[in-house]
């Protein structure tokens, strides 16, 4: 496979850029693997990179009924940040935002991962001392982050209305400078390069429509195009569509899947150079390298698999980023989408085992798994190799709901991402 | 924009004057004291999730202010029934 280079792009622009290799295979998939991936997305190309990459498995296949990176991961804001109250949720995202600071250079494919900065804004007296304690916790944990108060964060964003007009004035905000945002589109495709070049194939248009399951294990999946298809070990990423997954293979999940809408304005000249977010008024916004605003805020309140939302939802998110930002009262609004999150009680992700053997699910992440994309892989993908869950997913069973061990993380994640 | 049939107001109004809660049918157990933590877990966590016909709780909160139960289809969104509390659904999954 071709290395991508700056003398590259020279040499390629003598024959007018018509001769690029395909940055990936087509091929028709085994009768086996050693491990099947279904779902791919972000967080299972992410897998299978580092299935090939860290643990030399690369007898893999990802199977995906859509196209690659087609679901949530070309659906959502672009945020990271790894700024989360708990010790295991912090060390979770903290060790993907490590993977995030190098991943360009590790793929060989620039994902555009841009550390600008995230504000998560406070409006009430309670919301600064959620703040002081979930900036403290961050520190304690090596994760970096500040509190403002209103007139430091006014000097980062001049066009935030930082004033005691405000319906819901702001009395300051958390600051993480390593967070930031990355293309979403090229995180699928970078790894979904790196996993082809290592071996893994990538089978797009496939449906996996049952589990294959004997005497309690797994041993393969049945598919709408191919039949049946063995392997060793299922690695379950499908997002939205866990739920429906879990049925097929007789257990249930605590996740319920929502719509969650977000949406992009009229591209416009530099105006907004970090992450602003807002639990309080619900909403949060950042500005593309296009130059668009990218706006999102919660998620529809009923359950949906429709991929589209209500309009109250984005007449209440755009109400939020008009009340922080009345300069953009004008802007014109370009595209609006939705995705279909699957959300999970304590607002954290599942990484787990499950009731079948050599059945493994990584689902849950609700509203923001964009930005775990890199970590949620790694750790997921040293869990299949090894049959037992890593440190960091150790945490995050799906057995807690029935332990009580939740890591509820609905401060720092329950409603911004 | 959904526009749903309250049936204790005995009118159709805009989504916005309701709140979702979720699943319904959802049954307590009777003697809590002596459940298992995974019968315990399963009633507080585990739903049904499905992509098709689902029975869930409303509530009419800028209205009467009373809950009722409505299936739902949960890709086309269309409202199947609306039925009150203590009812069961004549529309179901097969």
């Amino acid at each position: 496979m071709q290395q991508y280079s700056g003398f590259g792009l020279l040499k390629h622009s003598l024959s007018h850029h018509e001769n690029w290799q395909r940055v990936w295979r087509n091929p028709t998939p085994k009768k086996k693997y050693d491990v099947i991936i279904v779902g791919g997305g972000g967080h299972g190309l992410a897998t299978a990179y580092y299935l090939a990459k860290e643990h030399n498995i690369t007898n893999v296949a990802v199977i995906e009924k859509g196209y690659l990176g087609g679901g949530n991961t070309a659906r959502n804001t672009t945020i990271v940040r790894s700024n989360y109250l708990w010790d295991e949720a912090g060390r979770l995202y903290e060790h993907a935002m490590k993977l995030w600071e190098g991943l360009s250079q590790d793929l060989n494919y620039n994902v555009m991962f841009s550390q600008r900065g995230c504000l998560n804004l406070g409006h009430t007296l309670q919301d600064m001392r959620d703040i002081e304690r979930r900036v403290n916790a961050n520190r304690l944990n090596g994760i970096d982050g500040e509190v403002l108060d209103a007139k430091q964060v006014n000097e980062i964003v001049p066009i935030l209305d930082c004033s005691d007009n405000a319906r819901y004035p702001v009395m300051g905000a958390s600051w993480q400078p390593r967070a930031g945002v990355a293309r979403h589109d090229a995180v699928a495709w970078g790894f979904a390069r790196g996993a082809d070049m290592r071996g893994v194939d990538l089978i797009q248009q496939t449906e996996v429509l049952d589990f294959i399951i004997e005497d309690g294990t797994v041993t393969g999946v049945k598919t709408d195009r191919y039949g049946d298809i063995m392997a060793d070990k299922v690695g379950c990423v499908v997002a939205g569509h866990s739920g429906v997954m879990a049925a097929k293979a007789g257990f249930e999940l605590p996740l319920e899947s929502h719509p969650l809408q977000a949406l992009v304005s009229e591209p416009i000249k530099p105006i907004l150079d970090t992450v602003v977010m807002s639990n309080h008024v619900h909403g949060y916004a950042s500005q593309s390298d296009k130059g668009d605003l990218v706006i999102g805020a919660g998620i529809d309140s009923y359950l949906g698999y429709g991929q589209r939302g209500s309009y109250p939802t984005i007449e209440h998110t755009v109400q939020a980023i008009v009340e922080m930002f009345p300069i953009f009262s004008r802007v014109r609004m370009n595209r609006q989408w939705g995705g279909i999150v699957d959300t999970c009680p304590d607002a954290c992700p599942i990484i787990s085992k499950t009731p079948v053997k050599n059945l493994y699910f990584n689902c849950g992440w609700g509203t923001g798994g964009f930005k775990a994309t890199p970590g949620s892989g790694n750790v997921f993908a040293a869990s299949l190799a090894k049959g037992e869950m890593h440190e960091i997913a150790e945490p995050f069973s799906m057995f807690r709901f029935h332990n009580g061990a939740l890591i509820d993380e609905h401060g720092a994640a329950g409603v911004a991402h | 924009m959904f526009y749903i049939y309250c049936p204790y107001c005995g009118e159709h109004r805009e989504e916005e004057e309701f709140h979702n809660h979720g699943q319904a049918h959802i049954e307590r157990p009777k003697d809590p004291d002596s459940c298992t933590d995974e019968e315990w877990g399963n009633y507080m966590f585990f739903r049904k999730n499905p992509k098709g016909l689902h029975h869930e709780i409303w509530v009419h909160a800028a209205g009467c202010r009373k809950f009722f139960n409505v299936t739902r289809h949960t890709v086309t969104y269309e409202i199947k029934e609306v039925y009150k509390m203590g009812e069961q659904p004549k529309v179901v999954a097969e």
